[in-house]
This record gives structure tokens, C-alpha cells and sequence, in this order.
């Protein structure tokens, strides 16, 4: 049980890193992006390559895989990101099950469905941690959870976290300001990337393994939940939301019930959060209701994701 | 490349054709329901995949252990009529459920509830029917003709004779009848043609229910071929979206042409390109982030300027 405990909270961690990351790009910079997963599977997929086949160290391959996560996304982003709001959501859909496909064929990188066994264990000072001993692990984790926050914070307060608000409430008028949007765009795409890649990077060496299926569409969705369950554009809200979903999902096995209710019941539930949080509070859990203009002002065009 | 005699041209252009129009009669739904509401149904592949089940429960029930002879080929056509109305019966359910009071929300609430929907019908079928994929067994005896040399199964004909007669049918609906000119005034201003009388919210069901028959009527076609499990939806429901997309959203005759066109460069993207089976579901991804880059409108969409 208390095992059990540790492991939703490593979970929880690596969610965090993903959905604060996922919150950059759609909360801040108000782009649906349905790829997170992609540059989740980057990272994992450049870890284990890059430990395993290199001989890397585990720091050293977790900037890596951030950073190859990072160039990709940009990459990705260049012909992407001129496109917007559904046709956005559709172009990064289909990057996402590209990237899928390409590591699920390139047998000889990937080792196909077969995924990649045997990853070393972090060392830290010739300390190498054990995954059997999970609070070693939840240190960790965490402590990438704090830097992701802090340096994500920092980003939002910056001149760079002013244009992506811009780029948010209204693209025209931004670029009318002089905010070469298209380029700010790009660059918050990939500053989402390199964190996803760095979550994947945690996410290999915690279970000393990467599998293809793990990074399926499916994936995508529920991080986009997680940050939409806490309240777009904000920062609090993205870990609450991946807290909130990691333990609901798990809620059954918490309660020792998981012999009697089957799997599919969890992600039931998953859906049906998710249709009512739509339609009772679709601003999120700790999202701020739009503040209403002051009275004889007429109402403003709404931003955000459009 | 890789050199082909006329007759294995025309052999793989015919497997195209029927793969194709598949996706075409799965992708005017997404369109229909575009075209009105401006979203994108991600719970259409679920829906296909429920009415599936339904016409195989129904089609088992009937055939007992029967021989493939006109008597199944009749109860294989009930089978195709009961999934049809419990997919468009699901179809308008999880439309008043699910959209109907999110129609003036920002446009990203109706796309995750529309996940929503997806993973919960999914999971529900899960628990229902089981995770194991199940067989359909053919109704009739599935060996293949030859005409001329080229190898055309039954099944091909009958997917292309239901998919083309039902295209032609719909696009005479929508074109020439008063419920037609109903839903293309819907889809061009919902306001106005509540003034002009027409009842909207019958129009927006009328348009999930025509949409979810045609993808339960698809998913007893592919039925035959692939298996019948629970995520049989998504894979089929994203393709015919992108086919959609490439078509232009939002316009029938697009998701006709769209389904079409990818149903040929999936065929030939592997016969002539080489590209590995594996990869298969890669070129459609790929034509559609190439189509969206060079014409985001599709073929036969309208561009639309955006205004400040």
C-alpha cells in the first residue's frame, strides 16, 4: 500500500512535468497542440538509446533527450505552426501518430514493439539509485518537478511570457504591436518539447524500460485533461489537474477494490470528468471565470484557445 | 519503382477505390456535423465501432450456424439496418447529452467532451463486449471473381455498390429535399435560419443521425474484413477524418473526393512507393499535414479570410 503510495507520487511527478510543459503551449501561448505524448516518447526513446547504446550518463542524457525533444518540436513547428486553431489540433494529431508509427518500424533504433529493456539506473556521485526504492526516486522526480515550475514561472514573467500572452488574446493585434509571432510561437512550442523530453527521460530510467504503446494518442488526451481539469494558463492548477487525474485513475487500485472493479471502469470515469467538467465548469477547477468589462464598455472578442 | 502490368494497375486501383469509399461514407459524417457546428466529432469512430457491435450480436443471433446462402445475405442486411439505427440512435443521444450545451462555449470545450465521450464509449464496449476482437463470419461465399484478370471479391463489389449508392442518395437529399435546404441554411447561419422557421435543434440531430447510420453501415462493411473490437473506431475514425480534412471539411462532395483520394495513395503509397505495411497509416497523417500546408481549406473547400 505504502509502495503503492510512492509510485502514484513518481507518477504524479512525471505528469506534472508534462502537463506544466503542455500548459506552456496551450495555456499560455493558446495553441492546441494533440502531440505531447510525441516528444514524451523523444525523450524516453533518446534516454534508453543514448544510456544504453552510448554508454551516456544519466544527466547528461536527460539534457539530451530534452534538447533532441526540443529541436524536433521545433522542427515540427516550423511548417505546423502556421496553421491554427482545429487545423493546428489536426496537423500535430497527425505528427504525433507519425512519430508513433516511425518508432514502432525503425526496428533497428527502436527495436520495434519489442520496446528497450535494461536501462542503467541513475548514478548520482557513484550513488546509483534503485527503482526498487521508490522514495529515492520521488526525490528526484520532484526535484525536476520544482525546477520545471521554476523556470516555467520565470519564462511567463519574462518579455518572452508577455508576447506568448499576447500571441493568447489576439495574434493579429499582436503582430501589429511588432511581436514576430510566428518565431515566438515556434520558440514556446519547443520549450514545451524539451520539457516533455526531460519527463520522458525521468519516466525511462524509473522503469528501466520503454515500450511503443505507451505513447499513443490516448496519452496525448490525457495530459491535454489534466491541464484543462486545473485551469488553463496557469501554473498551480496544471499539477493539481495531473494529481487529481493520476489518483482518480488509480482510485480503485487505492482502495484495494481493483480484483473487482475491471480496468475499463477508471477510464470511464476519466471520460465522464471530463464531459460534465466541460459542461458545468469548463474554465478548470482553479480557472478564473473571464472577467466581466466594466459596465458601458462593450464586451472584447475572447482569446485563448480558438 | 516497381514495374506493373496493366491488369495489376487496375487490380490494385480497384483495392484502392474500395478501401477508399469506405473512408468516404466515415468521413461525411465528420463533415456534415463540421459544416453545422464548427467541431470536430472525435466520438464518431466510437460510434461506428458500437453500431458494429450491435449488427454482429444481431447477425450471430440470426445466422445460428447457417450456411452463406441468400438467408444469411438477408440477415446480414438486418444486421446492416440494426447498426445503422442504434448508431444514429447513440449519434443524436450523445449529441443532446454531451454537445448540445456546449454549442456557444469556447470552441476547445466541445472538442474535449467530445473525448470524453470517445474514451467513455470505448471503455463502456470494453466491458460489454469483451477486449477480444471477434470474427464476422461472410455472408456470402467471399471467393474472388476474376474479370479479365483482375481478382474482385464479392465483398469489394458489395462495399462499392452500398457506398456509391448511398453517397449519390445522400447528395440528392441534401441537394434537392426541404430537410436538406434546411441543414445547408443551418450550416451557414444557425440564427438566421431559426428565423426563417426552421427548427435548429431537429436539424443538428437530424445531422448526427444521417452521419452515425452511414458510420454503423461502414463499420458492418469493414466488419467483414478486419475484426470487430473495441478500438476498431479510432484508427478508422481518424483516417476518414484526414480524408475529410483533405476533401475540404465541411463540404459532402470533399469528404466523397477526400476518402477517394487517400483510399488510392494508401493502396499505391505501398505498392508503388514501397513504403512498408508497418507504415502504412503514416502516409495518410503525411498527406494530411502536406494538405493542410499547401491548401489548409482542402480541395474543394473555400478559403476563409480571417477578419480582425
Amino acid at each position: 500500500m505504502i509502495s503503492f503510495i510512492q509510485l502514484l507520487t513518481v507518477y504524479i511527478g512525471i505528469y506534472a512535468i508534462l502537463s506544466l510543459s503542455l500548459n506552456l503551449i496551450v495555456g499560455y501561448t493558446g495553441m492546441l497542440s494533440l502531440c505531447h505524448a510525441a516528444f514524451f516518447a523523444i525523450g524516453s526513446y533518446a534516454t534508453a538509446i543514448l544510456m544504453l547504446k552510448i554508454g551516456m550518463g544519466f544527466w547528461l542524457s536527460t539534457l539530451c533527450a530534452g534538447v533532441i525533444s526540443a529541436v524536433l518540436g521545433a522542427l515540427i513547428g516550423l511548417p505546423t505552426l502556421r496553421l491554427k486553431g482545429d487545423y493546428l489540433a489536426i496537423a500535430t494529431l497527425g505528427f504525433g501518430e507519425i512519430v508513433k508509427n516511425v518508432i514502432l518500424n525503425w526496428d533497428s533504433l527502436t527495436n520495434g514493439p519489442m520496446g528497450i529493456n535494461g536501462v542503467p539506473m541513475p548514478k548520482f556521485f557513484g550513488f546509483s539509485l534503485n527503482p526498487l526504492v521508490k522514495w529515492q526516486y520521488i526525490i528526484l522526480v520532484w526535484v525536476f518537478v520544482a525546477i520545471t515550475y521554476f523556470i516555467l514561472r520565470r519564462i511567463i514573467h519574462s518579455r518572452l511570457g508577455r508576447a506568448l500572452a499576447a500571441i493568447r488574446e489576439d495574434e493579429i493585434a499582436a503582430f501589429a504591436m511588432g511581436i514576430d509571432t510566428f518565431k515566438y510561437k515556434v520558440i514556446s512550442f519547443a520549450i514545451g518539447a524539451f520539457f516533455a523530453g526531460v519527463a520522458g527521460s525521468l519516466w525511462t530510467v524509473f522503469n528501466q524500460s520503454v515500450t511503443p504503446m505507451t505513447y499513443d494518442f490516448m496519452l496525448s488526451m490525457m495530459i491535454l485533461c489534466m491541464v484543462v481539469l486545473g485551469g488553463l494558463g496557469n501554473h498551480f492548477a496544471a499539477l493539481v489537474g495531473a494529481a487529481i487525474i493520476q489518483v482518480a485513475g488509480e482510485f480503485p487500485r487505492l482502495l484495494g477494490f481493483s480484483s473487482v472493479i475491471p480496468a475499463q471502469f477508471k477510464q470511464i470515469i476519466f471520460g465522464l470528468i471530463l464531459v460534465f467538467m466541460m459542461i458545468f465548469k469548463p474554465e478548470g477547477i482553479l480557472g478564473k471565470e473571464k472577467a466581466k468589462p466594466p459596465k458601458g464598455v462593450p464586451a472584447v472578442r475572447e482569446g485563448g484557445v480558438q | 519503382m516497381i514495374n506493373l502490368s496493366f491488369s495489376e494497375l487496375i487490380q490494385h486501383f480497384i483495392n484502392g477505390l474500395t478501401l477508399g469509399s469506405i473512408y468516404a461514407l466515415i468521413a461525411l459524417g465528420y463533415t456534415m456535423v463540421y459544416g453545422i457546428l464548427k467541431f470536430i466529432n472525435f466520438a464518431h469512430g466510437e460510434i461506428l465501432m458500437f453500431g458494429t457491435y450491435i449488427g454482429l450480436l444481431i447477425y450471430d443471433r440470426l445466422r445460428g450456424g447457417a450456411l452463406p446462402g441468400s438467408q444469411t445475405l438477408l440477415f446480414f442486411f438486418l444486421a446492416i439496418v440494426a447498426a445503422s439505427l442504434f448508431s444514429a440512435t447513440l449519434g443524436v443521444t450523445v449529441e443532446r447529452i454531451a454537445y448540445r450545451p456546449l454549442r456557444r462555449a469556447p470552441r476547445l470545450a466541445p472538442l474535449l467532451s467530445a473525448i470524453g465521450t470517445s474514451i467513455v464509449l470505448m471503455n463502456t464496449a470494453a466491458l460489454i463486449f469483451g477486449t477480444k476482437s471477434k470474427k464476422f463470419e461472410y455472408p456470402f461465399d467471399n471467393t474472388a471473381l476474376n474479370l479479365w484478370g483482375i481478382a474482385i471479391t464479392p465483398h469489394q463489389i458489395m462495399i462499392l455498390i452500398v457506398c456509391v449508392g448511398l453517397m449519390v442518395f445522400l447528395k440528392l437529399f441534401i441537394d434537392n429535399t426541404r430537410l436538406g435546404k434546411a441543414m445547408r441554411a443551418t450550416s451557414l447561419d444557425q440564427d438566421v435560419a431559426a428565423l426563417m422557421g426552421i427548427n435548429v435543434n431537429s436539424i443538428i440531430s437530424l445531422t448526427f443521425a444521417i452521419g452515425s447510420a452511414l458510420a454503423g453501415i461502414a463499420g458492418v462493411l469493414i466488419a467483414l474484413e478486419y475484426k470487430v473490437y473495441p478500438t476498431m473506431g479510432t484508427m478508422a475514425g481518424l483516417k476518414a477524418f484526414i480524408a475529410a480534412v483533405v476533401g475540404g471539411i465541411g463540404n459532402i462532395s470533399g469528404a466523397m473526393v477526400g476518402g477517394i483520394l487517400l483510399g488510392l495513395l494508401e493502396t499505391f503509397g505501398v505498392v508503388i512507393l514501397g513504403i512498408p505495411q508497418g507504415l502504412k497509416d503514416t502516409i495518410a497523417f503525411s498527406v494530411l499535414i502536406i494538405i493542410l500546408l499547401v491548401k489548409p481549406s482542402g480541395i474543394l473547400g473555400k478559403a476563409v479570410r480571417e477578419k480582425v
